[in-house]
């Protein structure tokens, strides 16, 4: 059995929205609404969901990037700023983040060598052990040292910015990194150069890689596991292939049907789903995804799905699965119901 | 074929950036469109695919471009309209629709009230005809609830929303061509098929031509009859999609197909194109490809190639054309 290196335990996060002037209601978005999932150790777990559905939030929740209402985050078995866990300071060595905007993640003012041994000079190593380790790192992502250790960001061009922060995330010799969005930005030429950067780091330093994305391609490819998420709740998560080839869930079934189809003589006929993501202000209730599934019943709006087995590891919350979730039994009056729930 | 006139023509169209930062961004780009065809313009960023778009509805500053050749659009030479005669052009014989609506509208006024205003600044019709007309483009676009949604400030709308109503908007006076500028490329996969359906649809239903701007091929595929690949300012490749897809000709065109990501390249490394995109304030003597790609010789180095026509299969209305010195076989 490979390790768990990372666990999340029920995580909460939700935004208060500045309310109407004349209204008292407080309103929340619910960002990311008690989550729980673990990543083993070697394994890349993508995360994918359409915008808005939280899997950003997750990403900074775990970096510890912003508080979270509630859960914990347990590395290697230790709590994460708990007392008695893992500080935080160490705990920010071993996991790493790279992110989208290549460019808004590197100070401008920073030449390129010494924006990679800023973290490490504030973890204590001296100047010049940091600025020698930078040098290796940048060759290490295929940037010529000499060429580039004295540029600026914006003297480079959007992928070579990317590697530069692929590297800075690899100076502390992390055991996670968070890749979010991180090849979303870039042209596909350049885009195919950076994912297989990223296999050969994986391979060569031993990561964990949790890998967020909106490209379901992308995900297949360089993912051992993945997770669906929708409106800040895990519809499915399982290995990457049982999840691509037998999808339980009738969110991931359209997710993965609504990517454009690469045969001129084999259009795509009809959208697999219809109407935009709901409101994360005020979610559906039930399964969240209820009101754009053609499948949903009245159990659906009104009982939430728990994530279960359909396989050994791959999970799913759908009350379709589960034949004791009364989903057979229901009536398929779901107008009422959820007109009923959400007054 | 030959003899119906094209409704698009586009005639060795060059542009340059003559402002603070230079660049030229267009050399010598010519290309055909006939009523009713979907022509899909396929680059990576900087490889002019936009600028063409905006160059035909002439939206960039005079100011700062200086551009060369000949457009011509329905019969009237777009280059060298007044600004009365651009404002009629504008709207009623071609419109554009924007990859973010949110920033194409405006934000002070309704819906309703943006596309009944395009209605009366083209036709002679009131007001209750042109809100009457507006609300049926609301619904034409499967927008729920037209009737309140017309009421509705851009931001209450969803992006996907959004989106459909500018569709509604470009639509409105019923043009002949319709510009797309990366549509769907800031929209959810799940609501980006549902408005490349709804595009298809309406352009069945009104036989307007359309030039969809895109960096996807997988949209590309979706909606064009055609696709033209761009690099560097310059058109490499043009065939009809099933050619571009099955047979590229242009290494380039190649090399984009081998490294877009699908099931297949599970556990092997990616074909990825070395190097990165040209700079187009400094771009090399000959191909724009030539220094990235792997069959490049010193003719490709020093002389750039024009875009030639396939003499196999001359009798077609656009018979597939190509720039390369050493095409693919």
């Amino acid at each position: 059995m490979t390790p768990i290196i990372l666990q999340v335990r029920n995580l909460k996060k939700y935004f208060p929205v500045r309310a109407n002037l004349f209204s008292r209601e407080q309103k929340v978005v619910h960002a990311v609404d008690d989550i729980s999932f673990n990543v083993t150790k070697g394994r890349t777990l993508g995360i994918v969901g359409e915008s808005g559905c939280g899997k950003s939030t997750t990403a900074r929740l775990i970096a510890n990037l912003m508080p979270a209402d509630s859960g914990a985050i347990i590395f290697n078995g230790e709590g994460v700023g708990e007392i008695g866990g893992l500080e935080l300071k160490s705990f920010r060595k071993k996991l790493q983040m790279v992110f989208q905007d290549s460019f808004a993640s590197l100070n401008p003012r920073l030449t390129i060598s010494e924006t990679i041994s800023y973290g490490p000079m504030v973890h204590d190593t001296s100047k010049e052990d940091a600025h020698l380790q930078a040098h290796d790192l940048l060759a290490k992502v295929g940037l010529d040292p000499d060429l580039f250790a004295s540029r600026y960001p914006h003297e480079l061009s959007g992928g070579q910015r990317q590697r530069v922060n692929i590297a800075r995330a690899l100076a502390f010799n992390p055991e996670v990194v968070i890749l979010d969005e991180a090849v979303a930005a870039l042209d596909k030429s350049v885009q195919a150069q950076v994912l297989n950067l990223l296999q050969d780091l994986k391979a060569e330093f031993e990561l964990t890689y949790l890998f967020i994305s909106h490209d379901l391609h992308v995900v297949h490819y360089i993912s051992d596991d993945v997770m669906v998420m929708y409106l800040g709740q895990i519809v499915e998560m399982g290995p990457v292939e049982q999840v691509y080839s037998e999808a339980a869930h009738p969110y991931t079934r359209a997710l993965l049907s609504a990517v454009p189809s690469m045969d001129p003589a084999h259009r795509t006929q009809k959208s697999p789903i219809t109407g935009d993501p709901p409101n994360p202000i005020h979610p559906p209730s039930g399964c969240r995804f209820h009101d754009r599934c053609e499948h949903a019943r009245a159990i659906c709006a009104s009982l939430v799905p728990a994530l279960m087995p359909v396989q050994s590891s791959h999970v799913v919350a759908c009350h379709m699965n589960h034949p004791s979730s009364g989903y057979e039994t229901s009536g398929s009056d779901v107008q009422y119901a959820s007109a009923g729930a959400t007054r | 074929m030959s003899a119906i006139k094209p409704l698009v023509s586009v005639e060795h169209l060059s542009l340059a950036f003559t402002g603070n930062r230079k660049a030229q961004a267009l050399t010598d780009v010519s290309f055909h469109l006939h009523a009713g065809e979907v022509l899909g313009l396929l680059g990576e960023s900087g490889s002019g695919k936009s600028v063409t778009l905006r160059t035909l509805l002439r939206l960039h500053s005079e100011r700062t471009t200086q551009i060369s050749g000949l457009i011509t659009v329905d019969g009237l030479d777009v280059l060298a309209l007044n600004s009365r005669a651009l404002q009629a052009y504008r709207g009623a014989t071609t419109s554009m629709i924007f990859q973010e609506p949110g920033l194409a509208f405006d934000p002070v006024y309704t819906i309703g009230q943006q596309i009944v205003e395009v209605i009366l600044a083209h036709e002679a019709v009131n007001h209750s005809v042109a809100r009457h007309r507006a609300l049926e483009m609301l619904d034409r676009v499967q927008i729920p609830q037209a009737r309140r949604r017309f009421d509705a400030y851009p931001h209450e709308l969803s992006g996907g929303m959004r989106q459909r109503a500018m569709i509604a908007l470009a639509l409105a006076c019923k043009p002949k061509l319709l510009l797309a500028d990366e549509p769907t490329t800031a929209l959810d996969a799940t609501v980006q098929i549902q408005i490349l359906l709804l595009l298809r649809e309406l352009q069945k239903e009104t036989g307007m031509a359309v030039i969809f701007v895109t960096h996807d091929i997988g949209a590309a595929v979706e909606i064009a009859d055609r696709i033209a690949v761009m690099y560097g300012g310059r058109i490499a490749e043009e065939n009809a999609v099933a050619g571009i897809v099955q047979h590229p000709s242009h290494p380039y065109t190649a090399g984009l197909l081998g490294a877009t990501v699908d099931s297949s390249h599970r556990g092997k490394p990616l074909i990825s194109i070395p190097g990165s995109p040209p700079n187009l304030a400094n771009l090399p003597p000959g191909c724009p490809f030539a220094p990235r790609c792997t069959s490049a010789s010193d003719q490709c180095r020093t002389e750039c190639p024009s875009v030639v026509e396939s003499p196999a299969h001359a009798d077609l209305a656009s018979p597939p054309r190509l720039a390369c010195w050493h095409p693919i076989r």
